[in-house]
């Protein structure tokens, strides 16, 4: 398996399809691939405010094979971009592939022609033509950039973007550098799609066996071993189900380099670094730590946050985290990310040498699945953050909060009404959006509630209890000795509950429940997928709650395109997020300002879950029309309206 | 029955299309084909090869499925017996899925006798995953004249590692009415069960090892004595298991 050859890996020699470029000077290799190989994170820096960047497909050799890619500009990643906040950029996008391609700026603040989504911003750039993106950047920070269409995603069509703010940063560093995490098959993507569609677990070899049964009987005693077998068998679920695709057929990436290339950043001892991570997977969920040192996050999906120590992270797909590090010993450190099914792993080096590098860790036993990722209650004291230095007294907090009590819907007693006032967070009970037109959005009495919607062939299981779980670090990392940073330790810079970045009140909330079929590997909202749906409708510049509830054993990044994610942390505090990591048996909330008029993506960031239809379009439309104005005059009553009319809010649970 | 093939027949042209945009509302169709077994069995007759191969063409929700089984007398222990095919079924149907481990099955089944007269049937049957994970095929079969076939088949992967699969499995036929031609009595006619052995090369690839056990009941059994034929048989097998 490639797991152990990635470690035996020193020894072999690895051709680099990027790094060849570099050594074929004169031989004859075109422009583009000797371009692939300028800068040593493989992907060369582009600056300004006019970019020229073209779609190609280039053969590349990054296990050993020759496999064809699609890049930008010929390289994986692809350039990196350096924007400053405030200009007006263009940049010229071609494609030279013999399909329709695209690319979507991930998390940035644009008209919705622009967001690069074919079908919804576009129609996407046809074979040889260059569509030309040009909008005004109206915010800073770690993003990246992507192509939307098919599987080009997982080709090689990712790069990084670094947007400089306007204002000097208050977190300055010697270093910056991106780390862009990704994970490449020789497989051609369709292929993968096709072989989860026939045999969903065909990339999992950490299946039980009789041989893990025998050894619970001995350590756990047979009746526990009977009870806990029955569950899981009349569930008829895996309970190592942890990744779709795994290190079976994945290389995983750092900056374009396998674990064997070691991508290496040096410094000086004492030198403040500041890492850019970006997980520009298809696929990979990754948890990231150095060993021997302490990372603070100083900003999440490009906002900022304050500052927090931490030693280890889980960063879900199209996710970003700008960490400082500042090493002062005159050591190399590894730099280490594995899966979250610890069927592979990523490393690269920081060392004040070129020629030190540090011991690679042991990759952890993979965990298997428990009553928490069955949603069956979110919360086991017992094995949650151990490790976490002052956390202790915060998580009881947290977790001891009722679920709903962290909507800004203030601490009081709903039984009273919900009327009671904490800060400036008002308690009215919010609305849930109801629409006879669009079947997500049903009348409901609870955000748990299953909808009937959620009862067909499409669906294996549903949460029994999910909860609140944004101080759990997740499957894997309950148990580290040391700190597993989480969203419930981070915070927006700047909003505090008296005063928040944005209102801590919305006009209505959507309850959308996370759903799919391992078995049959379909994915979807509500138990309906893309291709059966409806676009959800939000109204320009309302306020409106968002809450996933997760029925599956999967963590999922969720990404609404356009419009910011603001996570309610409970106590009136916000994370400001544009993808939003939600783990199995979880129900989270999120803020979003409609405030951008147009067609949105909103999907899962897993390639292929995306693809399968967990996906929605959201319509952000004009106040003054409501959501069934094109359909019968009878039903546009129950619109805008009767939505707003309606009051749900007393009996949520 | 005719209507039946034809509509099958007529699904069978639907266009496969590829998921070439994210955004795509058509759903995208495939297409798998798995031959289970195939095999050769070390009977008294001499060596029989045997085979159970399906395949399926669809999306998520509706496909179309295609089996066959039978057995081939390969190279006869004695004289007066032939090599020749000694029996094979095919069957074609529409795989509705209802509910989130099970599925439909609506179709049409041929029963190919060299010797003896073939049989035509209608089949309606549920196919899926029971709670602990057997795997379970049940068929109701009603053919001309009255003929009438329940058959229940059940499968269990118990995973010794990742790659060496053992395989315990059991089928059971009862018919409705006596088929005197095909030598089949009324109620429980036979039981078949095997164990098999595979190791996974690959996921698609797996030689196995294993034996076989067959065992005709009631009216049957008795009709084959008869005619001075066996009733009962148990055989090693070896065999390759693919799919794509």
């Amino acid at each position: 398996m490639k797991t152990q050859s990635q470690i035996s890996l020193p020894r072999r020699r690895f051709v680099q399809g990027l790094a060849l470029g570099a050594a074929g000077l004169g031989l004859g290799l075109n422009a583009r691939q000797l371009l692939a190989s300028q800068g040593h994170t493989g992907a060369p820096i582009l600056t300004g405010d006019t970019f020229h960047l073209t779609l190609g497909g280039v053969d590349v050799n990054i296990t050993g094979k020759t496999r064809p890619a699609t890049t930008i500009n010929g390289g994986i990643p692809g350039p990196t971009l350096h924007w400053n906040e405030g200009d007006t950029i263009t940049l010229k996008v071609t494609n030279l592939l013999p399909e329709t391609s695209s690319i979507h700026w991930h998390g940035i603040l644009l008209p919705f022609q622009m967001d690069g989504v074919p079908g919804l911003s576009f129609d996407g750039i046809a074979p040889g033509e260059t569509f030309t993106y040009r909008f005004t950047v109206k915010q800073s920070g770690t993003y990246w950039y992507h192509s939307h269409s098919g599987f080009q995603e997982q080709t090689g069509i990712y790069g990084a973007i670094v947007i400089h703010p306007r204002a000097p940063d208050p977190h300055t560093a010697d270093r910056d550098e991106v780390v862009l995490l990704s994970d490449w098959s020789d497989e051609d993507p369709e292929h993968i799609y096709a072989t989860l569609k026939k045999l969903s677990h065909y990339y999992n070899f950490n299946e039980r066996t009789v041989f893990d049964t025998l050894s619970d009987f001995r350590n756990k005693g047979v009746i526990e071993t009977l009870k806990d077998r029955h569950m899981w068998n009349t569930m008829r679920m895996s309970q190592s189900d942890l990744a779709d695709v795994t290190g079976y057929t994945y290389t995983y990436l750092m900056n374009g380099q396998s674990p064997a290339n070691n991508w290496t950043c040096q410094f000086k001892p004492g030198e403040r670094i500041r890492l850019r991570f970006i997980n520009a997977s298809a696929m990979t969920f990754f948890d990231i730590r150095i060993p021997g040192l302490d990372m603070t996050v100083v900003a999440m999906d490009g906002q900022p946050v304050k500052p927090v120590d931490f030693h280890e992270c889980r960063l879900g797909v199209a996710e970003t985290l700008d960490v400082i590090v500042a090493p002062k010993a005159d050591q190399a450190y590894t730099l280490f990310a594995q899966s979250i099914d610890r069927s592979g792993f990523v490393r690269g080096t920081l060392t004040p040498d070129a020629a030190l590098s540090a011991v690679v860790p042991e990759m952890d036993a993979p965990p298997p699945l428990g009553h928490t990722e069955m949603g069956m209650g979110a919360m086991d004291h017992q094995s949650m953050d151990h490790g976490s230095m002052n956390k202790k007294a915060m998580d009881k907090d947290t977790m001891n909060h009722d679920h709903m009590q962290h909507h800004g819907m203030g601490h009081g007693d709903m039984t009273k009404g919900g009327m009671a006032h904490h800060g400036t967070a008002h308690a009215d009970p919010v609305p849930f959006a109801v629409d006879s037109n669009n079947p997500d959005l049903p009348p409901r009495d609870s955000a748990i509630e299953h909808p009937a919607s959620e009862f067909g062939p499409g669906v294996d299981m549903r949460a029994m209890a999910p909860g609140d779980m944004l101080s759990d670090p997740g499957i894997g990392l309950r148990d580290r000795p040391w700190k597993v940073l989480t969203y419930a330790h981070m915070e927006t810079l700047g909003s505090t509950p008296d005063n928040p970045i944005d209102s801590l009140q919305p006009d209505r909330e959507i309850v959308l429940h996370l759903t799919g079929n391992m078995d049959r590997y379909m994915w979807s909202f509500n138990g309906i997928k893309f291709a059966d749906s409806v676009p959800l409708e939000l109204f320009h510049h309302e306020r409106v709650r968002i809450t996933l509830v997760n029925d599956t054993m999967m963590t999922h990044p969720i990404h609404l395109h356009g419009l910011w994610s603001d996570l309610e942390l409970g106590d009136g505090k916000l994370l400001r997020k544009h993808t939003i990591t939600v783990k199995p048996g979880e129900k989270l909330s999120y803020l979003v300002r409609a405030d951008a008029l147009g067609r949105w993506a909103y999907h899962c960031h897993l390639l292929y879950h995306m693809e399968a239809g967990m996906f929605r379009e959201v319509r952000v439309v004009d106040g003054s029309t409501s959501p069934a104005a094109a359909s019968t005059p009878d039903t546009q009553a129950q619109g805008m309206h009767g939505t707003h009319n309606q009051d749900h809010g007393g009996h949520r649970s | 029955m005719k209507t039946l093939m034809t509509l099958l027949a007529g699904s069978l042209t639907l266009a496969a299309t590829s998921p070439a945009l994210a955004m795509s509302k058509n759903e995208p169709r495939f297409t798998r084909v798995i031959v289970d077994q195939l095999e050769a069995r070390d009977s008294d007759e001499g060596t029989v090869m045997a085979w159970e191969a399906s395949a399926w063409h669809g999306g998520d929700l509706n496909k179309l499925y295609f089996s066959t089984e039978g057995e081939r007398l390969m190279d006869p222990e004695h004289d007066d017996e032939d090599a020749g095919t000694e029996g094979a079924e095919t069957r074609l149907a529409w795989n509705r899925a209802f509910a989130p481990f099970w599925d439909w099955q609506l179709g049409v089944r041929r029963d190919w006798q060299p010797d003896d007269p073939n049989r035509d049937w209608a089949s309606v049957g549920v196919q899926g995953v029971a709670p602990y994970l057997f795997e379970v095929d049940a068929n109701l079969f009603v053919g001309e004249d009255g003929l009438t076939n329940l058959r229940v088949e059940a499968e269990y992967e118990l995973l010794l590692t990742q790659k060496l699969v053992l395989v315990p499995e059991i089928e059971a036929n009862f018919y409705g009415k006596e088929d005197k031609e095909l030598g089949l009595g009324n109620g429980l006619t036979d039981i078949e069960a095997g164990l098999r052995l595979r190791y996974e090369i690959r996921r698609e690839i797996a030689p196995y090892i294993g034996v076989n056990w067959e065992k005709q009941y009631g009216d049957t059994a008795d009709m084959t004595r008869a005619v001075g034929g066996k009733t009962e048989q148990g055989t090693l097998v070896a065999g390759i298991r693919f799919w794509f």
